[in-house]
């Protein structure tokens, strides 16, 4: 199958020649239709940074990004936005919603920029409220929502005008477990439904039960990719990456050189 | 797009929208008001002699086109009239005098002014016959005497002036009514130059001597001729000057300073509008940097954004002129007639149109700040 999302050693160094930071180190990875990809990583690992650059925020300082057959270098401001409201889904960490649009409104919003907001457009954005439980909530402004509730108006934003991408970033962090495990289910079980590529930064590695890969990062770099479902599901019960590697049950799994409990820097995570 | 985003935020936040409003609503009032009254004002001195029936006026020289000290002979008015290109010219006569009653009716203060009949000076009627003869104790008054004191035609009135030590009273017939001329703040009457010269206060009784005036007012065949006949003038008649309307008027005691005084306030009430609308807006687009960001990151262009602040202000703006301009109309209404405001076509659109042009131009910070929130901040970082 062709990816999705493509990107081809991606590196973004901050500042100038004496103070650089380099934040994302010759990072090349694919996530193909479909696929739920949870990014997870310490704080400062450049998690944020490689999350702005595939949304064709951020210009890589070095490296190809590819979203379908477009490669987002060769792209000026204008076509970035143009590029985003087509091919792109967002939710985000806080201040997501129109404040002064209701819930409907947020969400037809992608369609009315993307001049779809006709029957069909609306109808599907009826049913995507409706199958994230807002139902009741159509007409509701977001200071008169819930956290959780906000947070799956912003997913049925994401997905309403069918982007090839869908960027999350740190969707639950607002929430309590309890909601953050409902909103992250419903949001892979769209992507699922709808073949959409789907990628989720997050700090909290219990919210990765329902990916089908985890990409972690540290110091810019890929640290590894979990992608068996049991390894998944163990870093996922248990909140922590370094558990993985002990039960004798998983023996190709190696993190000798990385015994670190990723849950400390969960604490501090931005 | 824009104009979606721009108006749903107007009315989900209604109340705040409209309190900015009613700002520019009170600033519209303040400045309507300021124009009124430099209107009033500067009709209360001009308008008599912007009403003049004449191209040119001629003053004695060296008296800096005051009226009050100029003073002209019959010589002046006989050399005046030989000179080709002018049609006619009338003496004109000013002095100020009381109307009093007999009756419980206040008296009133109106400047009296002398005239030729039948030559330029003497005023167009609204209703009346005129002024008939040189000598007889007629008047025309103006339409505002009429109003106050409830003269009209054919009735008698009494004048009261200063001669020597002496109170002196004169009565008068109604002939005539022209429209509203003010000179000095007081409405007018006009009368044959030779009763004038009877009548006018003066340091003695009036004698058998010329009769002298203040003022010449000239009528031209060619009025666009006016420069040339101006120079022929100033070369054959000695000890005069000859000027337009225009800088006569603007030559009226205290009628520049007045007007200027009016006009800087004016112009600083503008001013404190761009920077209120300015103000307001820039802390409002601050309070939206997060949410714009957000915009743009979803994929809004940064010209559409700020097009939808811009819609705001224009908005915002259009609908406080409006309130302003109707609460200065129902203001003016209630007001008691012996405010000297006048709001006059011309003045009134000009100030609307610099009024709706404060909040674009306070705006322009605040559309250079949407331009340029970076979509970055909608994910925490910053470029
Ligand atoms: N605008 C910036 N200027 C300089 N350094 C930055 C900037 N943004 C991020 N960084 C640095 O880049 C690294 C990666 O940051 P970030 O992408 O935010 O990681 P994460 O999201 O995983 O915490 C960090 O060391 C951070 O301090
Ligand atoms: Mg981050």
């Amino acid at each position: 199958m062709k990816a999705a999302l493509r990107t081809e050693e991606v590196t973004k160094i901050y500042g100038s020649e004496n103070a650089s930071v380099i934040a994302v180190d010759h990072v090349s990875l694919e996530i193909l239709p479909g696929e739920f990809v949870a990014l997870v990583g310490p704080s400062g690992s450049g998690k944020t940074s490689m999350l702005a650059m595939l949304a064709a925020l951020l210009s890589p300082t070095s490296g190809k990004i590819f979203i379908g057959d477009e490669e987002l270098g060769r792209m000026g401001e204008k076509q970035r936005a143009r590029f985003r409201r087509e091919k792109l889904g967002f939710t985000f960490q806080a201040n997501n919603l129109v404040p002064y649009l209701t819930a409907r409104e947020n969400v037809e919003l992608m369609l009315r920029l993307n001049g779809q907001l006709d029957k069909v457009g609306k109808a599907r954005a009826q049913e995507l409220l409706d199958r994230l439980g807002l139902a009741e909530r159509l007409n509701n402004l977001p200071s008169q929502l819930s956290g959780g509730q906000q947070q799956r108006v912003a997913i049925a934003r994401a997905l309403v005008h069918n982007p090839e991408v869908v960027l999350a970033d740190e969707p639950t962090a607002a929430l309590d477990t309890e909601r953050a495990f409902q909103v992250v289910e419903t949001f892979a079980n769209l992507i699922h439904e709808q073949n959409r590529a789907g990628i989720m930064v997050t700090h909290d590695l219990r919210m990765t039960r329902y990916v089908d890969k985890i990409i972690q990062m540290v110091d810019g770099k890929i640290q590894q990719v979990i992608s068996d479902p049991a390894q998944i599901e163990a870093v996922a019960l248990t909140g922590s990456l370094v558990s993985v590697s002990q039960p004798v049950a998983l023996p190709d799994f190696e993190l000798a050189s990385n015994r670190i409990r990723f849950s400390e820097f969960a604490m501090s995570a931005a | 797009m824009s104009v979606y985003l721009a108006f749903k935020e107007v009315w989900r936040n209604l109340g705040r929208y409209l309190l900015f409003s009613l700002v520019i609503a009170l600033i519209t009032i303040l400045v309507l008001f300021i124009a009124a009254l430099a209107g009033g004002l500067a009709n209360a001195n001009k308008q008599l002699i912007e009403k003049l029936d004449a191209d040119l006026l001629v003053y004695q020289e060296n008296v800096d086109l005051q009226v009050t000290s100029s003073r002209l002979g019959n010589q002046a008015l006989r050399e005046l009239r030989r000179i080709p290109g002018v049609e006619s010219a009338g003496p004109l006569g000013f002095a100020s005098a009381t109307i009093v009653f007999d009756d419980s009716r206040e008296p009133l203060d109106i400047s009296m002014v002398g005239v030729e009949p039948g030559k330029p000076g003497d005023p167009a009627l609204i209703e009346g016959t005129g002024l008939r003869s040189r000598r007889a104790n007629d008047a025309v008054i103006d339409v505002s005497i009429a109003r106050q004191t409830g003269l009209s035609l054919g009735d008698r009135f009494t004048l009261r002036t200063i001669q020597g030590t002496e109170e002196e009273y004169y009565t008068l017939m109604v002939v005539g009514i022209t429209d509203e001329r003010q000179y000095f703040f007081q409405p007018s009457i006009f009368m044959p130059l030779a009763t004038w010269e009877k009548i006018k206060p003066q340091a003695a009784p009036a004698s058998d001597q010329e009769t002298i005036y203040n003022v010449l007012a000239v009528q031209l065949e060619q009025p666009e001729q006016a420069q040339a006949v101006v120079r022929v003038i100033a070369e054959r008649v000695a000890g005069i000057e000859v000027t337009d309307k225009q800088t006569a008027i603007e030559a009226l005691p205290g009628y520049s300073a007045q007007q200027s005084t009016l006009n800087t306030q004016q112009a600083f009430t503008l001013l404190i509008g761009v920077l209120v609308v300015g103000g307001f807006f820039q802390i409002q687009t601050l309070q939206k940097v997060a949410q714009i960001g957000v915009l743009k990151a979803i994929g809004s262009s940064s010209g559409s954004v700020a097009l939808a602040v811009m819609l705001q202000i224009i908005l915002v703006t259009i609908i406080g002129v409006g309130i302003g301009a109707l609460g200065t109309l129902l203001l003016s209404l209630g007001l008691p007639g012996n405010i000297p405001i006048v709001f006059t076509g011309a003045s009134v659109i000009g100030a609307l149109a610099l009024l709706l042009s404060i909040g674009p131009l306070g705006g322009l910070v605040s559309i250079r700040l949407a331009l340029r929130i970076d979509p970055l901040t909608a994910i925490g970082l910053s470029s």
